[in-house]
């Protein structure tokens, strides 16, 4: 048995060993590599930028923690922006493991703004959120496509209260927030086809500006949908993450994440190169 | 039980163990319930590499973690739907009674069905929703049949609407974009040459690329015609078009799952062994 056999008949663990030392090595051993910005994730960037304070956004986590490595590092990102900016918050998950998300996010993004920060040379000071004031988690319902219809007539809909159990009546911050109209955009964060409800039912019936933040899976199937114009920025996986948190100027796990992807990539593009070598050599000599 | 099996558990046991209390410990002076948070941090970190042990080969702990999450899954959705839905949205409209028995704020509903008597609207969904239950009766399973009836008919309408306009319309009309651009020079034609920016140049070979790309795609699957000569050599780039979707499409799936490992692995190596900070 030659080389070429070998590489054809080599056991697939030995490639999941191979790209899990890799991975770990690269893990730890930290260094940095640029992170270029691509037009789909900057325009959401900029338009988050554009919004003024008091300004309201919805964010939807539609994502459980399977999605979590691709995911959060954009909703911390795109929401401790928001929160800087001052901008109004709401929160809703219309994936069912989707709260323990974003309560997660909510607590984490709290800490973080406690703390004074400088993005992009300037200075936010810290600042204390409150539920209610700041930011409303609506929670999760099922059906995600009644749900987004519903939310155009009336968040009060879907939600009579808030994921604590306040009716939205009683919340400060959705005082004369009756539905998309007073929103200035949403950006869904989903690992499944939530995106495609918020396109179809959402921007498609209630025409707002939507973006959308989803796994790296299904990150083709979408591009379509911004060349049409039905969604205004597009961030694909981990890469889309690492370029929000690198325009933001707020690096976390997304740009960490970035070098490990660079190497383990390269191992697995020339276990490709080696097995399609492997495989023509030993047709050809088949062949002979 | 084979005997090498009973190490294997009473290793896995003392690890997990040690796991647990250097993990309380190290937690100690950060909360009050560093104990639990330890057991849960040292938890979810075997069920990590309980599932991740499958990539040697299957093994029973592998289908212990694969269990527990499909009937802790499950659980989690009954309940979740009970008191989001039913407890959330149907109980506060219904009654001033078992809202306060639910403890959840009664809401004099504004956005009621005006067609039907008051509230009278809210008990359709619920009587659908006992039917669909009514499939665990043998004999009268077939009521399930109406309420699915339902939703089928209702999610094929909503489905139509939804393709109609954001999948067919708004994507037909999207490939209708200009070939030729307006000639003001060499220097504007071939200004920002590069693939994210928006120069002449760029903009027209992209609209090109949709361009060729539809038709030729749209022809490999029109099977009424042999595919031969133009219209063969069309199917050809269609195809080829295809593969190229399918590559990138391909490429994002390895990225996402190696994004998925890396986020496993800060677990791992960040809040569970605090190697790194």
């Amino acid at each position: 048995m030659n080389i070429f056999d070998r590489m054809m008949s080599l056991d697939r663990r030995w490639v999941f060993l191979f790209v899990a030392l890799v991975c770990v090595i690269t893990y730890l051993i930290p260094f940095s590599i640029k992170i270029n910005i691509t037009p789909e994730v900057k325009s959401i960037y900029d338009h988050v930028e554009s919004l003024k304070a008091g300004d309201y956004i919805l964010l939807a986590i539609d994502y459980d923690p399977n999605a979590l490595a691709e995911l959060h590092p954009m909703t911390y990102a795109i929401a401790e922006q928001a929160f800087r900016k001052e901008l109004k918050v709401i929160f809703v998950t219309l994936s069912q493991n989707g709260p323990g998300m974003a309560d997660q996010a909510i607590r984490d993004i709290s800490d973080s703004l406690r703390l004074e920060k400088t993005y992009n040379g300037i200075t936010y000071p810290a600042r204390q959120l409150i539920n209610g004031k700041d930011y409303v988690f609506l929670g999760y319902k099922p059906y995600p496509a009644l749900v987004i219809l519903g939310m155009g007539q009336n968040f009060r809909l879907p939600f009579p209260s808030d994921y604590y159990g306040t009716p939205l009546d009683s919340i400060p911050m959705m005082k004369g927030v009756l539905n998309y109209d007073q929103i200035k955009c949403v950006i869904d964060f989903a690992a499944g086809n939530v995106a495609d409800m918020w396109i179809s039912y959402g921007q498609g019936r209630y025409n707002f500006p939507l973006a959308l933040g989803m796994t790296g899976v299904m990150g083709a199937d979408y591009y379509p949908y911004l060349n049409s114009g039905q969604v205004f920025g597009l961030m694909g996986g981990l890469l889309g993450a690492a370029q929000y948190e690198s325009l933001a100027d707020n690096p976390g796990p997304a740009i960490d994440g970035m070098r490990i992807q660079l190497y383990a990539h390269i191992v697995i593009i020339l276990f490709i190169l080696m097995g399609n070598i492997g495989f023509l050599v030993t047709r050809r000599k088949k062949q002979v | 039980m084979s005997r090498t099996m009973i190490i294997l558990l009473a290793l896995v046991a003392i690890v997990f163990a040690v796991s647990w209390a250097a993990k309380s410990a190290s937690l100690d002076d950060q909360y009050d319930d560093y104990i639990s948070r330890g057991f849960l941090i040292t938890l979810a970190a075997f069920l990590t590499l309980s599932i991740l042990s499958f990539l040697y080969k299957d093994n029973p702990f592998y289908k212990f973690a694969e269990h527990l999450f499909v009937g802790v899954s499950a659980a989690y959705w009954m309940s979740l739907g009970f008191w989001s839905t039913i407890v959330g949205n149907l109980i506060p409209r219904l009654s001033v009674t078992l809202s306060a028995f639910f403890k959840v704020p009664h809401i004099e509903d504004e956005y009621a069905l005006y067609i039907l008597p008051d509230k009278v609207s809210y008990f359709i969904p619920v009587v659908l929703g006992i039917l669909l239950l009514m499939r665990l009766s043998k004999k009268a399973g077939w009521i399930s049949s109406w309420p699915l009836a339902f939703i089928v008919g209702t999610t094929a309408g909503l489905n139509l609407v939804r393709y109609l306009r954001s999948d067919f319309i708004e994507q037909v009309s999207s490939t209708f974009v200009p070939l030729l651009v307006d000639w003001q020079g060499t220097g504007r034609f071939f200004s920002d040459f590069n693939l994210y920016a928006y120069g002449q140049f760029v903009t027209m070979l992209g609209n090109w690329v949709i361009f060729i790309g539809v038709l030729c795609g749209l022809v490999y699957f029109f099977f009424s015609k042999e595919h031969k000569g133009i219209f063969g050599g069309a199917s050809r780039v269609g195809i080829w078009v295809l593969m190229i979707t399918f590559g990138a499409s391909f490429g994002y799936t390895v990225m996402g799952r190696i994004s998925l490992l890396v986020g496993r692995l800060t677990f791992l190596f960040h809040d569970w062994l605090e190697l790194i900070g």
